[in-house]
């Protein structure tokens, strides 16, 4: 069906397209250049503003660890329960909903795509599992490789190539979109009770260092064509003075990149910015993260902002949720992954009176003020651990308005704010950059041509949010903000209006999303003869029983590149 | 004080949600608007107009309200739940969670309450004449304490984990009640005037438990300390004598487990290691 969206405020970033009031049209699931309208259904977009559906690069929806924390977290479900309507299922939690009301509650804050960033190889089916029951949205997982036995075992044996193989194999088969790492090394080294400081101590029984595992990885992305550099939580996460090994990770695939192209992603950089030596002398270090965002190009970062709430932290860090279980005596959930990962998971309040998760607050949002190209950095809370994604609109409001970032400025801890930068910042973005760090950046990044943008050919993933920049000032009006970004006036997902007045009026499926890079048949061969081998050795399941089939997605959407080798 | 009568007009077969039945919720409305206030029976919402006869006259404020229900309500949850003032008095069995997050108040209960009794309490008083089920007084899944203050007693007989993650109050059991009594304790008072099973006090931080009659065996986590004359529960002296174990020692030992020595014969080797 034809639709017509009239008379909307548009940004559309990748098309240069800077708030100008204009129609946009939808035919089927694209938008399109002409349309006929007098069968069109018309939208009034007039006083209001259009982007292109919400992209979230990085947000922990699906997998064991996400379920697990689930089951850890009882009371994050019974208090806050959603009842079922006429049109959606009903469902719970808070910091870690039920599949059906993530899918719900991204929707109604105009998002339409979301990277699940996290997942080992041997749980996709699980994985495929869960993102089958998330509505609304397309997705996607990326798959951890960081601490993964056989891509140790070539990087160490200098077989690029086949390391490469081995990781095209893994996507293709189990469906996932990027390489993800996840504390290189460190995680094999933790299963041994040990803690690697730095990234040049080799790891137990591989004889590899974390650099050598990133630099690997790094070219195998570059071997492989893959649409997203590689997706880097680096090691010493949440540790004082670890803004420096955050620089070193950066710096060390410096000489892998070719004309200024980003090739490594760093993630929830928040959590990687620290200053000082221990946490009575915690410091925001984001003056040296954003100088060297600033000058090299071949970096991209996200936010994972905090918010001062009742969360949930679960990452692949087994070791670090450890150390946090320590440090608060919290329940705490604790996992190994064969050959592959380790997982950990604990509660956690963020406390606005708390000096240090003041100091983490400051940080998150000094990286986004900072680093002064917006598409270069991203919008995140890394979901759930720095806060749940329905806080968004408060993290847009607080990036666009001083005013709003002084209203909570002024109720942290003096220490805090003298041992952060946050103060003295008069940068306030407009929604023009606002677009960039939600959307178009993100599509960018990912390399998903039809996805963050407007112009004829993209998929028909709207939102439209009831905001009039003519009547209201952001700055100012920084309440309005939270208001319009919290529940779309409508989002339209593959040329449906499936949100309408912050209320789901027609619940869809999305596509599941993975990359396949397409390399030699001989090679191809090669790789799956030595990998039963490798499953003998070390798995306790078979190749056979490790694969996800392509019939077990509702709607799968492979996305083909060619491979260098 | 003005007194709301509920009759319970057909017996229930599917639970009712019934947190709204509190004297905050009446205080200060007319029958009609009592009447039509809605809550949920299984999967329907309807009103308690159509499961109650409703009769009387509600207080202008909770403290002057006092609200008598009649019937067999096992099937009925959350009766009173979150009230601060007023009485609710009832003839008859309660089910799930009676006076959950109860913070002042009185209610009565002439019959047996379900599982969950005075969960997350904060101050008040329950009173049940029958018996209990499990989970009296103890935190709900995920909470990170249990009870917090008031008092809660059981006539009859409690069954297991009574007020597990107890942080305050005081709870007295004039009956028997099951294992685990007082689990994850870290303060607070409970009192056993019967017996009890085994696992008293596991995993306690802080609180003093007081067991009257007997107790198959004491966890190895504790340590006896000396043999006390008295012990005083809520300003109440109680004659022993009392063997007074410290424990649990795995979770630091700051907790009290005062149990009767003639009613346990058997724990008199322990005698040898007082210090
Ligand atoms: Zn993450």
């Amino acid at each position: 069906m034809a639709l017509l969206i009239k008379n909307g405020i548009v940004y559309d970033p990748l098309n240069n397209i800077n708030g100008e009031v204009m129609d946009i049209m939808i035919d089927g699931n694209k938008i399109v250049s002409s349309i006929n309208e007098s069968k069109a259904q018309v939208i009034d977009a007039s006083n209001k503003i259009v982007m292109a559906g919400g992209v979230d690069l990085h947000s922990h929806i699906v997998g064991p660890k996400v379920n697990s924390g689930r089951i850890l977290r009882v009371e994050d479900h019974y208090k806050d329960l959603v009842a079922k309507t006429r049109f959606t299922r009903s469902g719970s939690g808070y910091s870690i909903p039920s599949t059906f009301v993530t899918g719900y509650r991204y929707a109604i804050m105009g998002y339409t795509t979301v990277c699940e960033p996290a997942n080992p190889p041997l749980k996709m089916i699980a994985v495929h599992d869960e993102l089958n029951d998330i509505p609304m949205i397309d997705k996607t997982s990326f798959i951890l490789f960081g601490n993964n036995w056989i891509v140790m075992e070539y990087l160490k044996e200098g077989k690029i190539k086949e390391c490469a193989a081995f990781i095209a194999w893994v996507l293709k088969r189990m469906k996932g979109y990027v390489i993800k790492i996840v504390d290189p090394g460190c995680e094999e080294e933790w299963k041994w009770g040990n803690d690697i400081e730095g990234l040049d101590k080799e790891v137990n029984n591989f004889g590899i260092t974390p650099k050598e595992i990133i630099r690997g990885l790094c070219e195998v992305n570059k071997l492989l064509s893959l649409p997203h550099p590689i997706h880097v939580h680096t090691n010493m996460l949440g540790t004082p003075g670890n803004y420096r090994i955050t620089i070193e990770t950066m710096d060390c695939v410096k000489n892998i990149a070719n004309n200024n192209q980003p090739l490594i992603h760093m993630t929830h950089v928040q959590f990687h910015s620290y200053g000082g030596s221990n946490w009575a002398s915690l410091s925001s270090a984001t003056d040296e993260i954003a100088d060297y965002v600033n000058k090299n190009k071949h970096v991209t970062i996200d936010m994972g902002q905090i918010i001062f709430t009742d969360t949930t932290t679960m990452t692949a860090d087994g070791s670090f949720e450890y150390k946090l279980q320590k440090l608060t005596g919290e329940r705490w959930v604790n996992s190994d992954v064969e050959v592959e990962e380790s997982a950990g998971i604990v509660p956690i309040h963020y406390r606005r009176n708390n000096y240090v998760h003041a100091v983490m607050w400051a940080i998150g949002l000094e990286l986004a003020l900072l680093v002064n190209d917006p598409w270069r950095v991203f919008m995140t809370t890394d979901h759930p651990n720095g806060g749940p994604f329905t806080y968004y609109p408060k993290v847009i409001s607080w990036l666009m308005s001083k005013k709003a970032r002084e209203r909570v400025l002024k109720r942290i801890p003096r220490m805090s704010r003298r041992r952060t930068n946050l103060e003295d910042i008069d940068r306030e973005y407009n929604f023009y950059e606002i677009a960039i760090i939600t959307r178009a950046g993100i599509a960018k990044i990912l390399g998903l041509k039809n996805k963050g943008h407007l112009a004829p050919g993209a998929d028909a993933d709207i939102a439209i949010y009831d905001f009039n920049p003519k009547q209201y000032d952001p700055s100012r009006d920084y309440k309005e903000v939270v208001r319009a970004f919290s529940k779309a006036a409508y989002t339209i997902k593959d040329g449906e209006i499936v949100v309408k007045d912050g209320e789901i009026i027609k619940p869809v499926i999305g596509k599941t999303f993975w990359v396949e890079s397409e390399i030699s048949r001989d090679l191809e061969s090669s790789i799956a003869s030595s990998l039963n081998e490798k499953f003998r050795d070390y798995y306790t399941v078979s190749v056979d029983n490790y694969v996800v089939p392509k019939d077990y997605l509702y709607k799968p959407w492979p996305i083909q590149v060619k491979a260098k080798i | 004080m003005a007194e709301i009568i509920l009759t319970l007009k057909h017996s229930l077969k599917v639970p009712l949600d019934a947190s709204i039945i509190s004297p905050d919720n009446f205080a200060g409305k007319s029958i009609n608007e009592i009447s039509s206030l809605k809550l949920w029976r299984g999967n329907k919402q309807i009103t308690l107009g159509e499961v109650f006869d409703i009769k009387g006259e509600a207080g202008s404020n909770a403290n002057e309200t006092v609200i008598t229900i009649n019937g067999d309500l096992s099937k009925a949850r959350r009766i009173g739940k979150g009230m601060s003032n007023g009485k609710i008095v009832i003839n008859g069995s309660a089910g799930l969670y009676l006076g959950e997050d109860i913070r002042g108040g009185v209610i009565t209960v002439n019959g047996d309450v379900g599982s969950w009794a005075g969960v997350g309490a904060k101050g008040g008083l329950i009173e049940i004449m029958g018996n209990a089920g499990d989970f009296l007084a103890s935190s709900y899944r995920g909470a990170r304490s249990g009870m917090e203050g008031g008092m809660i007693i059981v006539h009859g007989n409690a069954a297991n984990e009574v007020g597990g993650w107890m942080k305050n109050g005081t709870i007295k059991i004039m009956g028997n009640a099951g294992i685990f009594v007082g689990a994850n304790m870290q303060g607070g008072s409970i009192l056993v005037s019967n017996d009890c099973g085994v696992r008293a006090g596991a995993g306690m931080r802080g609180g003093r438990i007081v067991i009257l009659g007997y107790i198959p065996s004491i966890l190895p986590s504790f340590r006896i300390e000396e043999i006390r004359a008295s012990v005083k529960v809520n300003g109440d002296k109680i004659s022993g004598p009392f063997y007074l174990f410290n424990g649990d020692f795995a979770e630091g030992g700051k907790g009290n487990l005062f149990i009767n020595v003639t009613k346990n014969p058997h724990l008199k080797r322990y005698e040898q290691y007082i210090p």
